[in-house]
């Protein structure tokens, strides 16, 4: 069952759960310069709610994380998408373009 | 899966945040090594200390992480307080390990199934018949009519007979070396119809079922092969000599089945074929278990059984019911057969001690709540020396919720810790009881598992007891106004209501448990004092049994022999020890006339037996040598009474009436005291006394395989002599053996068994009523005095007397003691009817026992009181008005 969550932390999943589902695993630092570079530095993601959502998304069972060594010595903590994540990136992409759809509308027609 | 790791994420908090510290470390880490600035970095980052808690909340589950400081917390709070959680933890523990340890007696006397396939279609069928209005349940059958009900139900159930289970002495090798084991007669085909298996060889079944004395076989149980055998396999065919034959050991029982008795844990089984009485349809020696088949009804069963042994009954008394008087021949006819559920097996331990066990438990309950009472009152006064803190809980944003949890939560700690110590107790209460109501010469065995039912019931009862003793005062803690509390004041009346209240409910059970048990005590006492008619000080008493049936001069020339041993006095012969339960009893017809339906005790003695007793000898004069039957009999005085309108019958002739209508015509030759014959509780009973020389029909006297030799001795403590006596017995002729040695005390004793228990407890939970109550009442009454010392301080100023303030402080606790007394005394006396029959002597209503319970209870209260009034009249106002 899915939390509820504000707008925005609803976007930050979906940007996550689309990244890891593109490339992974991937380690907190990665995602969060994926989504910077893609994005043309528009979008910044805050340190600070990163990594509480990918902690409760990890909870919530749609991604998985696992703590493997790089090359450097230093552990990291990668995650990637799991079965669970993947049914609930397909609902959050509709409920997305849902959303942007009639947000356009208003924009559009008021 | 994610709620379970967020229960395990709980137990390792710390290595969590470490984790998630490792995660964000290696993250900023990441960053300076893709040329970001560090602080700048770690300035983005924030405080990890936010981060920490965000992550570890979503990972942990808020709930339960708070759960965990309140446990963290409340133990905190049990240290601080130190005497008083000791203080609460002990005597609740106290109370849990009684609760468990009765948990443990009723559940394996009373609950627990047998280990057997059917138990639960498995009865017990007991005979039933009101005589003179008084119900009468026996148990024994014999093996003719067990047979005949056996073939006339067989359609519908399985019957099965089962002796009584008895110590009984063998040997293995040598005659000398004799062992006693526990040996239960039982019908073959019992092993399959309990689905019981055999661990080595095989077990009995119908074939060992055929011929009277054929079969020789014995089953082990598997707890007399580990304890005898250590598991040794080669048992399986060994041969033991018991009475005058040889057994073979054919199997081992697998599994923890140990006969269907509880409180007796049968060592050998042996086929019923070899009972002594499994010809005779007069000798009932059997209880008959009922399996009934898969899907038939109790009723046509029971019915069908009580026709059966009605019509089979009638023809065995052969016309002998036609002289009997009405209302016996009535009682007799009409005999009922009930079914009784026996899913944990039938045995007198259940039937005698259910009662006394359902007692046993209340008492124990009621000490389980006065402990509650306690702590909750406790609690109460914890909780206004913290209302300041809760207060600040609530300004700051505590919910009710989280504050009732807080308060519980620490109950819920302190229950725990007292659940285990009183686990320790009861593990150990346990055995220790079953010990006390052991007659030392045939102990009772339990099994006293300690498994998931004794732990579920621990840890239900932990679990109610927090709530019973938790939840008022956690609500009331949690009700707290923040501002007034704040402010220093809050309604203190409110608090000692509650505080009152706990404290008569104690009073009030406090009283009934010692209510009750001075009933008990009072009951042992009278029984103890029980006149027996009879001297057992200094008395032997030897089951001496013969090889073969031997001439009845040889046993004379033995009765000799001990009598001039060193510290031997006196020696007498019977066929069973005085009081030792064995019932042998005839109607008596004078003068042809029918018997008029009271009934005699008889018993076997030889010449001297009543001197060996200090029976007094009131007429005529004692058995001599040649006395024989029929001829000569001796009869007491309760005898005359019954028959002869309390004149000696001495010189006097009458007949004895068998059952089966056959009279012996008798002589009395004396008359001598009352003796108690089988129960101390029974008045005296009408009895007669045979002698042993037996002169058959062909005019020879009848040989004796066996009989009770009661030896005098002149040592005070005659069990000293009980080896030496063993050792002279065959000295004279080899055939003869001591198979067991008693003493008369110790029979006697045995009959207050369960009143010495009774006593015992309920005098122990009464001394714990009284310390629990004890120790509240002075707990409240110095809270009440802490309290109200600015007042005390004011009045000592204006001029009060010492005895003014003693009256102030302790007026409430003498109406709640009166109170609570009252209560207590009214559920005393509803409760004593359902006690009444263990009673002896003793009426619940008797001035003395409703009056000791209160003076003990007023004296404790004066007791509890003194501390508080002396520091309520040392109260220096002067200092006490400068603080405040």
């Amino acid at each position: 069952m899915p939390p509820k969550s504000d707008a925005l932390q609803g976007s930050l999943d979906l940007l996550v759960l689309k990244i890891l589902s593109r490339r992974s695993p991937l380690h907190g630092y990665a995602i969060m310069s994926a989504i910077q570079d893609i994005s043309a530095e528009v979008l910044r993601v805050e340190e600070g709610s990163l990594y509480p959502a990918l902690h409760r998304m990890e909870e919530a069972g749609w991604i998985r994380a696992q703590w493997v060594t790089k090359e450097s010595g230093r552990r990291a903590r990668v995650y990637e998408l799991t079965a669970a994540g993947r049914k609930q990136l397909g609902a959050e992409e509709s409920r997305w373009k849902a959303v942007a759809a009639a947000v356009n509308r208003v924009l559009r027609e008021a | 899966m994610s709620t379970w790791r967020r229960v395990t994420n709980l137990f390792r908090v710390n290595g969590l945040n470490r984790e998630i510290d490792e995660e964000l470390q290696s993250h900023v880490a990441e960053a300076i090594a893709n040329g970001r600035d560090p602080e700048e970095a770690r300035r983005a980052f924030g405080s990890s200390l936010r981060h920490r808690e965000a992550s570890r909340d979503v990972r942990v589950g808020v709930w339960l992480d708070s759960l965990r400081s309140d446990a963290i917390f409340g133990l905190r709070q049990l240290r601080k307080n130190k005497i008083a959680s000791i203080a609460a933890v002990l005597s609740l523990g106290l109370a849990i390990g009684s609760c468990m340890a009765a948990f443990r007696l009723i559940d394996a006397v009373l609950l627990r199934p047998l280990p057997v396939a059917n138990a639960d279609r498995l009865y017990e069928a007991p005979r039933h018949a009101v005589l003179k209005n008084e119900s009468f349940t026996y148990n024994s059958w014999s093996y003719p009519l067990f047979k005949e009900i056996r073939a006339g139900v067989k359609e519908q159930a399985e019957l099965i007979a089962a002796s009584d289970s008895e110590p009984m002495d063998l040997t293995y090798k040598s005659d000398q070396d004799v062992e006693r084991a526990q040996v239960q007669y039982v019908s073959g085909w019992m092993f399959p119809s309990f689905g019981l298996r055999p661990k080595l060889g095989r077990l009995l079944s119908e074939n060992d079922n055929v011929q009277p004395g054929g079969h020789p076989f014995a089953v082990l149980s598997e707890d007399y092969w580990k304890s005898r055998f250590g598991e040794d396999p080669s048992a399986v065919g060994r041969t033991f000599r018991m009475g005058d034959r040889v057994y073979e050991i054919v199997g081992v029982i697998d599994g923890k089945f140990t006969g269907t008795e509880p409180g007796k844990m049968v060592d050998i089984f042996i086929p019923v074929m070899m009972h002594p009485g499994v010809t005779a349809n007069d000798w009932g020696w059997l209880r008959t278990l009922v399996i009934l088949k898969p899907g038939a009804a109790e009723e046509p069963v029971r019915a069908k059984m009580e026709v059966i042994t009605r019509t089979l009954e009638t023809q065995r008394m052969n016309g002998a019911t036609d002289s009997m008087p009405q209302d016996v021949r009535d009682a007799f006819l009409n005999q009922q057969v009930w079914l009784e559920p026996a899913a944990s097996g039938a045995s007198d331990l259940r039937t005698g001690t259910r009662r006394p066990l359902a007692i046993l438990g209340v008492l124990v309950i009621l000490v389980l709540l006065i402990a509650c009472a306690n702590v909750a009152n406790l609690m109460t006064a914890q909780a206004s020396a913290r209302a300041r803190e809760m207060a600040l809980r609530v300004s700051i944003g505590g919910g009710r919720w989280r504050l009732v949890q807080l308060v519980l939560v620490q109950s819920a700690c302190m229950a725990l810790l007292a659940a285990a110590l009183g686990a320790l107790f009861a593990w150990w209460a346990a055995p220790f009881v079953v010990g006390m109501i052991n007659p030392p010469d045939n102990p009772a065995r339990l099994l006293l598992p300690a498994d998931w039912r004794v732990l579920g019931f621990g840890m239900v009862t932990a679990l109610g007891v927090t709530l019973l003793f938790g939840l008022l005062p956690a609500l009331r803690a949690s009700a707290v106004n923040p501002v007034s509390a704040l402010k220093g004041g809050e309604d203190p009346h409110a608090r000692r209501r509650l505080m009152h209240s706990l404290i008569g409910v104690q009073v009030a059970f406090c009283f009934l448990v010692l209510f009750v048990a001075s009933l008990f005590v009072a009951t042992f006492e009278r029984l103890s004092h029980v006149q027996t008619g009879f001297s057992a000080k200094g008395v032997l008493a030897l089951d001496t049994v013969a090889k073969h049936a031997q001439p009845l001069e040889y046993w004379t020339q033995l009765v000799d022999n001990l009598r001039h041993l060193q510290g031997v006095e006196a020696v007498g012969m019977s066929d069973a020890p005085l009081l030792s339960g064995g019932n042998w009893s005839n109607f008596i017809s004078v003068d042809g006339n029918p018997p008029n339906g009271i009934s005699t005790c008889m018993r076997r003695v030889s010449p001297g037996w009543i001197d060996t007793l200090h029976i007094p000898l009131l007429d005529g004069r004692d058995f001599l040598p040649q006395d024989s039957q029929p001829g000569s009999v001796l009869v007491n005085q309760a005898f005359a009474d019954a028959y002869f309108d309390g004149k000696s019958p001495v010189g006097r002739r009458f007949d004895i009436v068998f059952s089966g209508n056959s009279h012996m015509h008798v002589q009395a030759v004396g008359m001598v005291g009352n003796v108690r014959y089988s129960d101390l509780r029974q008045p005296f009973v009408p009895q007669l006394y045979l002698p042993f020389r037996i002169v058959g029909d062909d005019g020879k006297v009848q040989d004796m395989g066996g009989a009770e030799l009661l030896v005098r001795t002149s040592n005070p403590n005659p069990i000293l002599l009980a080896q030496f006596l063993r050792d002279q017995v065959p000295r004279g002729r080899p055939e003869f053996r001591v198979s067991r040695i008693r003493t008369q005390s110790e029979i006697i004793l045995s009959h207050t068994v369960r009143e010495r228990l009774l006593a015992t407890l309920a005098v122990f939970f009464s001394v714990v009523a009284l310390l629990l109550a004890g120790i509240g009442l002075y707990g409240v009454l110095h809270y009440y005095v802490m309290q109200r010392r600015r007042e005390i301080g004011i009045r000592i100023a204006v001029g009060a007397g010492a005895a003014n303030i003693a009256r102030i402080v302790t007026t409430d606790a003498f109406v709640v003691l009166l109170i609570g007394s009252l209560a207590g005394l009214v559920l005393g006396m509803a409760s004593a009817r359902f006690m009444e029959v263990l009673f002896y002597q003793v009426k619940a209503s008797d001035p003395a026992i409703l009056v000791l319970p209160a003076a003990i209870l007023f004296a404790v209260t004066l007791l509890a009181s003194i501390p508080a009034v002396i520091r309520a009249v040392r109260i220096d106002p002067a200092s006490m008005l400068r603080v405040e």
